[in-house]
Protein backbone atom coordinates (compact mmCIF):
# COMPACT_ATOMS: atom_id res chain seq x y z
CA UNK A 1 0.00 0.00 0.00
CA UNK A 2 2.83 2.31 0.94
CA UNK A 3 4.66 1.55 -2.27
CA UNK A 4 1.56 2.40 -4.23
CA UNK A 5 1.37 5.82 -2.63
CA UNK A 6 5.03 6.39 -3.52
CA UNK A 7 4.23 5.50 -7.12
CA UNK A 8 1.20 7.76 -7.17
CA UNK A 9 3.29 10.63 -5.81
CA UNK A 10 6.02 10.17 -8.40
CA UNK A 11 3.46 9.98 -11.18
CA UNK A 12 1.68 13.10 -9.92
CA UNK A 13 4.99 14.99 -9.72
CA UNK A 14 5.92 13.99 -13.25
CA UNK A 15 2.43 14.95 -14.34
CA UNK A 16 2.68 18.41 -12.75
CA UNK A 17 6.10 19.13 -14.27
CA UNK A 18 5.23 17.62 -17.67
CA UNK A 19 1.90 19.45 -17.70
CA UNK A 20 3.58 22.77 -16.95
CA UNK A 21 6.12 22.25 -19.74
CA UNK A 22 3.40 21.24 -22.21
CA UNK A 23 1.26 24.24 -21.20
CA UNK A 24 4.13 26.66 -21.85
CA UNK A 25 4.86 24.89 -25.13
CA UNK A 26 1.22 25.18 -26.24
CA UNK A 27 0.96 28.85 -25.20
CA UNK A 28 4.15 29.67 -27.10
CA UNK A 29 3.22 27.69 -30.21
CA UNK A 30 -0.25 29.23 -30.37
CA UNK A 31 1.18 32.73 -30.09
CA UNK A 32 -0.44 33.64 -26.75
CA UNK A 33 3.09 34.17 -25.43
CA UNK A 34 5.17 36.42 -27.63
CA UNK A 35 8.33 34.68 -28.97
CA UNK A 36 10.27 37.80 -27.96
CA UNK A 37 9.35 37.05 -24.34
CA UNK A 38 9.60 33.29 -24.03
CA UNK A 39 10.56 30.48 -26.37
CA UNK A 40 8.82 27.09 -26.46
CA UNK A 41 10.71 24.55 -24.28
CA UNK A 42 11.26 22.23 -27.25
CA UNK A 43 13.02 25.08 -29.02
CA UNK A 44 15.21 25.74 -25.96
CA UNK A 45 16.23 22.09 -25.87
CA UNK A 46 17.04 22.07 -29.59
CA UNK A 47 19.10 25.28 -29.24
CA UNK A 48 20.94 23.86 -26.25
CA UNK A 49 21.77 20.72 -28.18
CA UNK A 50 23.11 22.83 -31.02
CA UNK A 51 25.23 24.94 -28.64
CA UNK A 52 26.68 21.87 -26.95
CA UNK A 53 27.43 20.19 -30.26
CA UNK A 54 29.13 23.29 -31.70
CA UNK A 55 31.50 23.51 -28.72
CA UNK A 56 30.89 27.27 -28.54
CA UNK A 57 30.20 27.25 -24.80
CA UNK A 58 32.81 24.65 -23.85
CA UNK A 59 35.16 27.37 -22.60
CA UNK A 60 32.48 29.04 -20.43
CA UNK A 61 31.37 25.69 -19.06
CA UNK A 62 34.92 24.74 -18.14
CA UNK A 63 35.48 28.12 -16.48
CA UNK A 64 32.31 27.86 -14.40
CA UNK A 65 32.95 24.24 -13.46
CA UNK A 66 36.53 25.01 -12.41
CA UNK A 67 35.46 28.02 -10.34
CA UNK A 68 32.67 26.09 -8.63
CA UNK A 69 35.00 23.16 -7.98
CA UNK A 70 37.66 25.35 -6.39
CA UNK A 71 35.12 27.27 -4.30
CA UNK A 72 33.46 24.01 -3.21
CA UNK A 73 36.65 22.27 -2.09
CA UNK A 74 37.88 25.37 -0.26
CA UNK A 75 34.56 26.04 1.48
CA UNK A 76 34.20 22.44 2.63
CA UNK A 77 37.77 22.41 3.98
CA UNK A 78 37.47 25.85 5.58
CA UNK A 79 33.96 25.25 6.94
CA UNK A 80 34.92 21.88 8.41
CA UNK A 81 38.12 23.25 9.96
CA UNK A 82 36.39 26.27 11.48
CA UNK A 83 33.52 24.10 12.68
CA UNK A 84 35.85 21.71 14.52
CA UNK A 85 37.88 24.61 15.95
CA UNK A 86 34.93 26.66 17.19
CA UNK A 87 33.22 23.54 18.53
CA UNK A 88 36.30 22.98 20.72
CA UNK A 89 36.18 26.55 22.07
CA UNK A 90 32.77 27.08 23.74
CA UNK A 91 33.59 30.63 24.81
CA UNK A 92 34.36 31.71 21.24
CA UNK A 93 31.31 29.88 20.04
CA UNK A 94 29.03 31.77 22.42
CA UNK A 95 30.43 35.03 21.12
CA UNK A 96 30.00 33.97 17.50
CA UNK A 97 26.46 32.64 17.94
CA UNK A 98 24.56 35.85 17.18
CA UNK A 99 26.87 36.51 14.25
CA UNK A 100 26.19 33.09 12.75
CA UNK A 101 22.46 33.44 13.38
CA UNK A 102 22.30 36.57 11.26
CA UNK A 103 25.05 35.70 8.77
CA UNK A 104 22.71 34.65 5.99
CA UNK A 105 20.46 37.67 6.44
CA UNK A 106 23.15 39.84 4.84
CA UNK A 107 22.81 39.85 1.05
CA UNK A 108 26.37 38.83 0.24
CA UNK A 109 26.26 39.60 -3.44
CA UNK A 110 26.55 43.29 -2.66
CA UNK A 111 30.19 42.59 -1.70
CA UNK A 112 30.93 41.19 -5.11
CA UNK A 113 31.69 44.50 -6.91
CA UNK A 114 34.04 45.28 -4.03
CA UNK A 115 35.77 41.91 -4.44
CA UNK A 116 36.18 42.62 -8.14
CA UNK A 117 37.73 46.00 -7.32
CA UNK A 118 40.14 44.29 -4.92
CA UNK A 119 41.10 41.14 -6.83
CA UNK A 120 40.44 42.14 -10.43
CA UNK A 121 37.99 40.74 -12.96
CA UNK A 122 38.95 37.04 -12.90
CA UNK A 123 37.96 33.81 -11.20
CA UNK A 124 39.37 34.81 -7.82
CA UNK A 125 36.56 37.10 -6.61
CA UNK A 126 34.06 34.46 -7.78
CA UNK A 127 35.77 31.81 -5.65
CA UNK A 128 35.77 34.17 -2.66
CA UNK A 129 32.07 34.96 -3.18
CA UNK A 130 31.21 31.27 -3.43
CA UNK A 131 33.18 30.57 -0.25
CA UNK A 132 31.59 33.45 1.66
CA UNK A 133 28.25 31.93 0.72
CA UNK A 134 29.01 28.26 1.32
CA UNK A 135 31.65 27.93 4.06
CA UNK A 136 29.41 29.09 6.97
CA UNK A 137 26.76 26.51 6.04
CA UNK A 138 29.42 23.78 6.18
CA UNK A 139 30.74 25.20 9.46
CA UNK A 140 27.31 25.23 11.10
CA UNK A 141 26.54 21.71 9.87
CA UNK A 142 29.87 20.49 11.24
CA UNK A 143 29.14 21.99 14.65
CA UNK A 144 25.63 20.53 14.61
CA UNK A 145 27.05 17.11 13.77
CA UNK A 146 29.65 17.27 16.55
CA UNK A 147 26.98 18.43 19.01
CA UNK A 148 24.85 15.39 18.33
CA UNK A 149 27.37 12.60 18.94
CA UNK A 150 25.66 10.42 21.57
CA UNK A 151 27.48 10.72 24.91
CA UNK A 152 27.13 7.01 25.46
CA UNK A 153 29.23 6.25 22.37
CA UNK A 154 32.06 8.41 23.64
CA UNK A 155 31.87 6.58 26.94
CA UNK A 156 32.03 3.27 25.09
CA UNK A 157 35.14 4.52 23.29
CA UNK A 158 36.74 5.34 26.63
CA UNK A 159 35.77 1.97 28.05
CA UNK A 160 37.46 0.30 25.11
CA UNK A 161 40.50 2.55 25.60
CA UNK A 162 40.42 3.69 21.99
CA UNK A 163 43.15 6.13 21.03
CA UNK A 164 42.16 9.67 19.99
CA UNK A 165 42.58 8.89 16.31
CA UNK A 166 40.60 5.67 16.65
CA UNK A 167 37.81 7.50 18.52
CA UNK A 168 37.55 10.03 15.73
CA UNK A 169 37.58 7.33 13.07
CA UNK A 170 35.21 4.87 14.71
CA UNK A 171 32.84 7.10 16.67
CA UNK A 172 33.00 10.78 15.81
CA UNK A 173 33.03 10.67 12.03
CA UNK A 174 30.32 8.01 11.60
CA UNK A 175 27.99 9.80 14.05
CA UNK A 176 28.53 13.21 12.50
CA UNK A 177 28.47 11.91 8.91
CA UNK A 178 24.82 12.71 8.07
CA UNK A 179 25.30 16.31 9.18
CA UNK A 180 28.57 16.61 7.32
CA UNK A 181 26.88 15.27 4.22
CA UNK A 182 24.04 17.79 4.55
CA UNK A 183 26.65 20.51 4.97
CA UNK A 184 28.42 19.43 1.79
CA UNK A 185 25.14 19.33 -0.13
CA UNK A 186 24.31 22.87 1.05
CA UNK A 187 27.83 23.99 0.22
CA UNK A 188 27.43 22.66 -3.32
CA UNK A 189 24.09 24.43 -3.82
CA UNK A 190 25.47 27.69 -2.37
CA UNK A 191 28.68 27.70 -4.40
CA UNK A 192 26.60 27.13 -7.53
CA UNK A 193 24.35 30.06 -6.66
CA UNK A 194 27.24 32.29 -5.58
CA UNK A 195 29.48 31.64 -8.57
CA UNK A 196 26.81 31.81 -11.27
CA UNK A 197 25.22 34.92 -9.73
CA UNK A 198 28.63 36.60 -9.54
CA UNK A 199 29.35 35.75 -13.17
CA UNK A 200 25.98 37.14 -14.07
CA UNK A 201 26.50 40.50 -12.36
CA UNK A 202 30.07 41.14 -13.48
CA UNK A 203 32.56 38.75 -15.12
CA UNK A 204 34.57 38.12 -18.26
CA UNK A 205 33.60 34.47 -18.83
CA UNK A 206 31.47 31.67 -17.43
CA UNK A 207 27.92 30.46 -17.98
CA UNK A 208 26.38 33.27 -15.90
CA UNK A 209 28.29 35.82 -17.95
CA UNK A 210 27.21 34.13 -21.19
CA UNK A 211 23.55 34.42 -20.13
CA UNK A 212 23.91 38.12 -19.27
CA UNK A 213 25.81 38.68 -22.54
CA UNK A 214 23.10 36.97 -24.59
CA UNK A 215 20.44 39.04 -22.80
CA UNK A 216 22.22 42.28 -23.61
CA UNK A 217 22.61 41.17 -27.26
CA UNK A 218 18.89 40.27 -27.58
CA UNK A 219 20.00 36.71 -28.38
CA UNK A 220 17.02 34.93 -26.81
CA UNK A 221 17.86 31.56 -28.34
CA UNK A 222 21.27 31.35 -26.68
CA UNK A 223 19.95 32.89 -23.46
CA UNK A 224 17.13 30.40 -22.97
CA UNK A 225 19.29 27.46 -24.03
CA UNK A 226 21.85 28.40 -21.35
CA UNK A 227 19.16 28.91 -18.70
CA UNK A 228 17.87 25.44 -19.51
CA UNK A 229 21.40 24.08 -19.16
CA UNK A 230 21.79 25.58 -15.67
CA UNK A 231 18.36 24.34 -14.58
CA UNK A 232 19.00 20.80 -15.83
CA UNK A 233 22.51 20.50 -14.37
CA UNK A 234 21.52 21.84 -10.94
CA UNK A 235 18.35 19.74 -10.78
CA UNK A 236 20.14 16.53 -11.77
CA UNK A 237 22.91 17.08 -9.21
CA UNK A 238 20.45 17.93 -6.45
CA UNK A 239 18.20 15.00 -7.18
CA UNK A 240 21.03 12.47 -7.27
CA UNK A 241 22.50 13.78 -4.00
CA UNK A 242 19.05 13.71 -2.42
CA UNK A 243 18.47 10.15 -3.60
CA UNK A 244 21.89 9.10 -2.27
CA UNK A 245 21.18 10.73 1.09
CA UNK A 246 17.80 8.98 1.37
CA UNK A 247 19.39 5.62 0.58
CA UNK A 248 22.08 6.23 3.16
CA UNK A 249 19.47 7.10 5.78
CA UNK A 250 17.49 3.95 4.97
CA UNK A 251 20.57 1.76 5.29
CA UNK A 252 21.37 3.40 8.60
CA UNK A 253 17.86 2.77 9.89
CA UNK A 254 18.13 -0.90 8.93
CA UNK A 255 21.56 -1.38 10.47
CA UNK B 1 18.76 25.93 4.67
CA UNK B 2 19.07 23.73 7.66
CA UNK B 3 21.91 25.60 9.28
CA UNK B 4 21.04 29.18 8.57
CA UNK B 5 18.49 30.07 11.16
CA UNK B 6 19.69 29.08 14.58
CA UNK B 7 17.70 31.04 17.08
CA UNK B 8 19.87 31.73 20.11
CA UNK B 9 18.23 30.50 23.28
CA UNK B 10 16.89 32.80 25.95
CA UNK B 11 19.76 34.17 27.99
CA UNK B 12 20.28 34.92 31.63
CA UNK B 13 21.22 38.53 32.61
CA UNK B 14 24.83 37.54 33.37
CA UNK B 15 25.16 35.87 30.01
CA UNK B 16 23.57 38.84 28.35
CA UNK B 17 26.13 41.15 29.92
CA UNK B 18 29.01 39.02 28.65
CA UNK B 19 27.07 38.87 25.37
CA UNK B 20 27.12 42.63 24.98
CA UNK B 21 30.87 42.63 25.72
CA UNK B 22 31.24 40.00 23.02
CA UNK B 23 29.27 42.19 20.67
CA UNK B 24 31.55 45.13 21.41
CA UNK B 25 34.67 43.02 20.85
CA UNK B 26 33.27 41.70 17.58
CA UNK B 27 32.47 45.25 16.46
CA UNK B 28 36.01 46.43 17.24
CA UNK B 29 37.46 43.39 15.46
CA UNK B 30 35.28 44.06 12.41
CA UNK B 31 36.40 47.70 12.29
CA UNK B 32 40.05 46.67 12.65
CA UNK B 33 39.66 44.08 9.89
CA UNK B 34 38.05 46.71 7.68
CA UNK B 35 40.87 49.20 8.33
CA UNK B 36 43.49 46.49 7.78
CA UNK B 37 41.86 45.42 4.53
CA UNK B 38 41.78 49.05 3.43
CA UNK B 39 45.50 49.45 4.14
CA UNK B 40 46.24 46.21 2.33
CA UNK B 41 44.24 46.75 -0.88
CA UNK B 42 44.54 50.52 -1.07
CA UNK B 43 42.35 53.57 -1.52
CA UNK B 44 41.30 52.59 -5.05
CA UNK B 45 39.43 49.46 -3.96
CA UNK B 46 38.08 49.97 -0.44
CA UNK B 47 37.50 53.19 1.48
CA UNK B 48 38.59 53.39 5.12
CA UNK B 49 35.96 53.32 7.88
CA UNK B 50 36.54 56.99 8.74
CA UNK B 51 36.29 58.11 5.14
CA UNK B 52 33.18 56.01 4.54
CA UNK B 53 31.42 57.40 7.60
CA UNK B 54 32.35 60.97 6.66
CA UNK B 55 31.03 60.36 3.16
CA UNK B 56 27.82 58.82 4.51
CA UNK B 57 27.28 61.71 6.92
CA UNK B 58 27.19 64.07 3.97
CA UNK B 59 25.44 61.77 1.51
CA UNK B 60 22.62 60.82 3.88
CA UNK B 61 21.79 64.50 4.31
CA UNK B 62 21.26 65.05 0.57
CA UNK B 63 18.10 64.07 -1.37
CA UNK B 64 19.85 61.65 -3.79
CA UNK B 65 20.28 58.85 -1.28
CA UNK B 66 16.72 59.00 0.01
CA UNK B 67 15.29 58.77 -3.51
CA UNK B 68 17.22 55.56 -4.18
CA UNK B 69 16.51 54.28 -0.67
CA UNK B 70 12.78 54.86 -1.20
CA UNK B 71 12.94 52.99 -4.53
CA UNK B 72 14.58 49.97 -2.90
CA UNK B 73 12.24 50.08 0.07
CA UNK B 74 9.13 50.29 -2.13
CA UNK B 75 10.19 47.34 -4.31
CA UNK B 76 11.17 45.36 -1.22
CA UNK B 77 7.94 46.19 0.61
CA UNK B 78 5.72 45.05 -2.27
CA UNK B 79 7.80 41.92 -2.87
CA UNK B 80 7.68 40.99 0.81
CA UNK B 81 3.93 41.63 1.05
CA UNK B 82 3.17 39.49 -2.01
CA UNK B 83 5.63 36.79 -0.96
CA UNK B 84 4.37 36.63 2.63
CA UNK B 85 0.64 36.61 1.87
CA UNK B 86 1.00 34.30 -1.14
CA UNK B 87 3.46 32.03 0.63
CA UNK B 88 1.37 31.63 3.77
CA UNK B 89 -1.86 31.02 1.83
CA UNK B 90 -0.26 28.47 -0.52
CA UNK B 91 1.55 26.87 2.41
CA UNK B 92 -1.67 26.52 4.43
CA UNK B 93 -3.53 24.97 1.49
CA UNK B 94 -0.71 22.55 0.65
CA UNK B 95 -0.19 21.68 4.31
CA UNK B 96 -3.82 20.73 4.73
CA UNK B 97 -4.00 18.58 1.60
CA UNK B 98 -1.54 15.82 2.33
CA UNK B 99 -1.26 14.45 -1.19
CA UNK B 100 -0.91 17.80 -2.95
CA UNK B 101 1.66 18.81 -0.33
CA UNK B 102 3.72 15.65 -0.81
CA UNK B 103 3.62 16.14 -4.56
CA UNK B 104 4.67 19.79 -4.30
CA UNK B 105 7.39 19.55 -1.64
CA UNK B 106 10.32 18.12 -3.67
CA UNK B 107 9.40 20.30 -6.64
CA UNK B 108 9.51 23.41 -4.43
CA UNK B 109 12.74 22.26 -2.78
CA UNK B 110 14.24 21.80 -6.24
CA UNK B 111 13.15 25.29 -7.29
CA UNK B 112 14.61 26.64 -4.06
CA UNK B 113 18.08 25.28 -4.90
CA UNK B 114 18.43 26.61 -8.44
CA UNK B 115 20.41 29.82 -8.98
CA UNK B 116 17.44 32.06 -9.64
CA UNK B 117 19.67 34.88 -10.84
CA UNK B 118 19.89 33.19 -14.21
CA UNK B 119 16.12 33.61 -14.55
CA UNK B 120 16.32 37.38 -14.18
CA UNK B 121 16.50 38.11 -17.93
CA UNK B 122 13.27 36.16 -18.37
CA UNK B 123 11.62 38.24 -15.63
CA UNK B 124 12.87 41.38 -17.38
CA UNK B 125 11.43 40.22 -20.70
CA UNK B 126 8.08 39.47 -19.08
CA UNK B 127 7.75 42.53 -16.84
CA UNK B 128 9.97 45.05 -18.61
CA UNK B 129 12.65 47.15 -16.97
CA UNK B 130 11.67 48.80 -13.73
CA UNK B 131 9.82 48.36 -10.50
CA UNK B 132 7.60 45.37 -11.33
CA UNK B 133 10.56 43.25 -12.51
CA UNK B 134 12.40 43.95 -9.24
CA UNK B 135 9.28 43.06 -7.23
CA UNK B 136 8.76 39.84 -9.19
CA UNK B 137 12.39 38.88 -8.72
CA UNK B 138 12.16 39.51 -4.98
CA UNK B 139 8.99 37.41 -4.80
CA UNK B 140 10.47 34.37 -6.57
CA UNK B 141 13.38 34.44 -4.11
CA UNK B 142 11.35 34.83 -0.95
CA UNK B 143 8.09 32.96 -1.49
CA UNK B 144 9.42 29.38 -1.61
CA UNK B 145 10.89 29.19 1.92
CA UNK B 146 7.71 30.80 3.27
CA UNK B 147 5.59 28.15 1.53
CA UNK B 148 7.85 25.31 2.72
CA UNK B 149 7.91 26.43 6.37
CA UNK B 150 4.15 27.13 6.51
CA UNK B 151 3.43 23.77 4.92
CA UNK B 152 5.76 22.01 7.34
CA UNK B 153 4.12 23.74 10.30
CA UNK B 154 0.60 22.72 9.29
CA UNK B 155 1.66 19.15 8.49
CA UNK B 156 3.32 18.60 11.84
CA UNK B 157 0.55 19.99 14.08
CA UNK B 158 0.05 17.47 16.82
CA UNK B 159 -3.32 15.68 16.36
CA UNK B 160 -3.72 15.83 20.13
CA UNK B 161 -4.24 19.58 19.89
CA UNK B 162 -7.01 19.18 17.33
CA UNK B 163 -8.63 16.43 19.37
CA UNK B 164 -8.48 18.63 22.46
CA UNK B 165 -10.13 21.44 20.53
CA UNK B 166 -12.89 19.09 19.47
CA UNK B 167 -13.30 17.75 22.99
CA UNK B 168 -13.73 21.29 24.27
CA UNK B 169 -16.27 21.88 21.51
CA UNK B 170 -14.48 24.96 20.19
CA UNK B 171 -16.09 26.58 17.19
CA UNK B 172 -14.15 26.59 13.92
CA UNK B 173 -13.20 30.19 14.52
CA UNK B 174 -12.00 29.46 18.02
CA UNK B 175 -10.07 26.41 16.83
CA UNK B 176 -8.34 28.49 14.22
CA UNK B 177 -7.50 31.41 16.49
CA UNK B 178 -6.78 29.58 19.76
CA UNK B 179 -5.18 26.36 18.51
CA UNK B 180 -4.00 26.48 14.90
CA UNK B 181 -2.48 29.95 14.79
CA UNK B 182 -0.40 29.60 17.98
CA UNK B 183 0.73 26.13 16.89
CA UNK B 184 2.03 27.19 13.48
CA UNK B 185 3.19 30.71 14.34
CA UNK B 186 6.81 29.92 15.33
CA UNK B 187 7.58 28.05 12.12
CA UNK B 188 5.85 30.65 9.99
CA UNK B 189 7.93 33.34 11.70
CA UNK B 190 11.10 31.39 10.84
CA UNK B 191 9.92 31.07 7.25
CA UNK B 192 9.17 34.79 7.14
CA UNK B 193 12.61 35.63 8.51
CA UNK B 194 14.35 33.59 5.81
CA UNK B 195 11.91 34.85 3.20
CA UNK B 196 12.63 38.40 4.33
CA UNK B 197 16.39 38.01 3.79
CA UNK B 198 16.00 36.29 0.43
CA UNK B 199 13.47 38.82 -0.82
CA UNK B 200 15.89 41.59 0.09
CA UNK B 201 18.66 39.73 -1.71
CA UNK B 202 16.47 39.28 -4.79
CA UNK B 203 15.53 42.95 -4.95
CA UNK B 204 19.16 44.06 -4.56
CA UNK B 205 20.45 41.69 -7.25
CA UNK B 206 17.67 42.96 -9.49
CA UNK B 207 18.93 46.49 -8.90
CA UNK B 208 22.54 45.58 -9.52
CA UNK B 209 21.69 44.18 -12.93
CA UNK B 210 19.84 46.39 -15.42
CA UNK B 211 18.37 49.05 -13.16
CA UNK B 212 18.68 52.79 -12.77
CA UNK B 213 17.35 53.17 -9.25
CA UNK B 214 17.90 51.79 -5.80
CA UNK B 215 20.76 50.98 -3.44
CA UNK B 216 21.95 48.04 -5.57
CA UNK B 217 22.28 50.41 -8.53
CA UNK B 218 24.28 52.86 -6.38
CA UNK B 219 26.83 50.13 -5.55
CA UNK B 220 27.39 49.17 -9.19
CA UNK B 221 27.35 52.83 -10.20
CA UNK B 222 29.99 53.60 -7.57
CA UNK B 223 32.22 50.89 -9.08
CA UNK B 224 31.71 52.15 -12.62
CA UNK B 225 32.44 55.78 -11.64
CA UNK B 226 35.33 54.76 -9.32
CA UNK B 227 33.46 56.37 -6.46
CA UNK B 228 34.90 54.05 -3.80
CA UNK B 229 33.37 55.71 -0.69
CA UNK B 230 29.95 55.47 -2.36
CA UNK B 231 30.27 51.70 -2.94
CA UNK B 232 31.68 51.05 0.52
CA UNK B 233 29.11 53.30 2.18
CA UNK B 234 26.14 51.69 0.42
CA UNK B 235 27.38 48.23 1.35
CA UNK B 236 27.61 49.37 4.97
CA UNK B 237 24.07 50.79 4.87
CA UNK B 238 22.67 47.57 3.40
CA UNK B 239 24.53 45.32 5.87
CA UNK B 240 23.35 47.40 8.83
CA UNK B 241 19.78 47.40 7.53
CA UNK B 242 19.84 43.61 7.05
CA UNK B 243 21.35 42.97 10.49
CA UNK B 244 18.88 45.30 12.22
CA UNK B 245 15.89 43.74 10.46
CA UNK B 246 17.12 40.24 11.24
CA UNK B 247 17.70 41.18 14.88
CA UNK B 248 14.16 42.51 15.11
CA UNK B 249 12.72 39.35 13.56
CA UNK B 250 14.78 37.14 15.88
CA UNK B 251 13.45 39.13 18.82
CA UNK B 252 9.88 38.70 17.54
CA UNK B 253 10.55 34.98 17.22
CA UNK B 254 11.73 34.73 20.82
CA UNK B 255 8.86 36.90 22.03
CA UNK B 256 6.06 35.11 20.19
CA UNK B 257 7.70 31.85 19.20
CA UNK B 258 6.92 30.36 22.57
CA UNK B 259 8.49 27.24 24.02
CA UNK B 260 7.60 25.18 20.96
CA UNK B 261 9.95 27.19 18.74
CA UNK B 262 12.10 24.63 16.95
CA UNK B 263 15.40 26.16 15.93
CA UNK B 264 16.82 22.91 14.55
CA UNK B 265 14.17 22.91 11.94
CA UNK B 266 15.20 26.14 10.42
Amino acid sequence: MKLKREHALTLARLGVIGGAVLLVEALCRSGVINPLTLLPPSRMAADLFGLLASGQIAHDMAFTAGTIGAALVLSIALGFGLGVLVHALPRVRRALDPLLASYYSVPFFIFYPLLVAIFGLNAFPLVVLGMAFAAPAMMMSTMAGLDRIPRVLLRVARAHRLSRVETVRQIVLPSAAPYLFTGMRLALAYTFIGVIAGEFIMASSGIGHAIAYAYEGFDNNTMYALMLLVLVVVTVINMSLHAYETRLAKRRARA
Amino acid sequence: MSATADVPARTTPARRRSGSWDGLILLVLALLAWQGMHLYVGEAALASPVKTLTFLAGFLRGPVFWGHFAATLAAFGWALLIGAVGGIVIGLVLGERRFAGDVAEPILAGLYAIPKVTLYPMILLIFGLGMSAKVAFGVIHGIIPIILFTMGAVKTISPVLLRAARAMRLTRRQTALEVLVPAVLPEILTGLRIGFSLTFLGVLIGEMFASQRGLGFLIVNGINLHNVPMTTGMILVIVLFALAANGLLLWLHRRFGGPSATPEHA
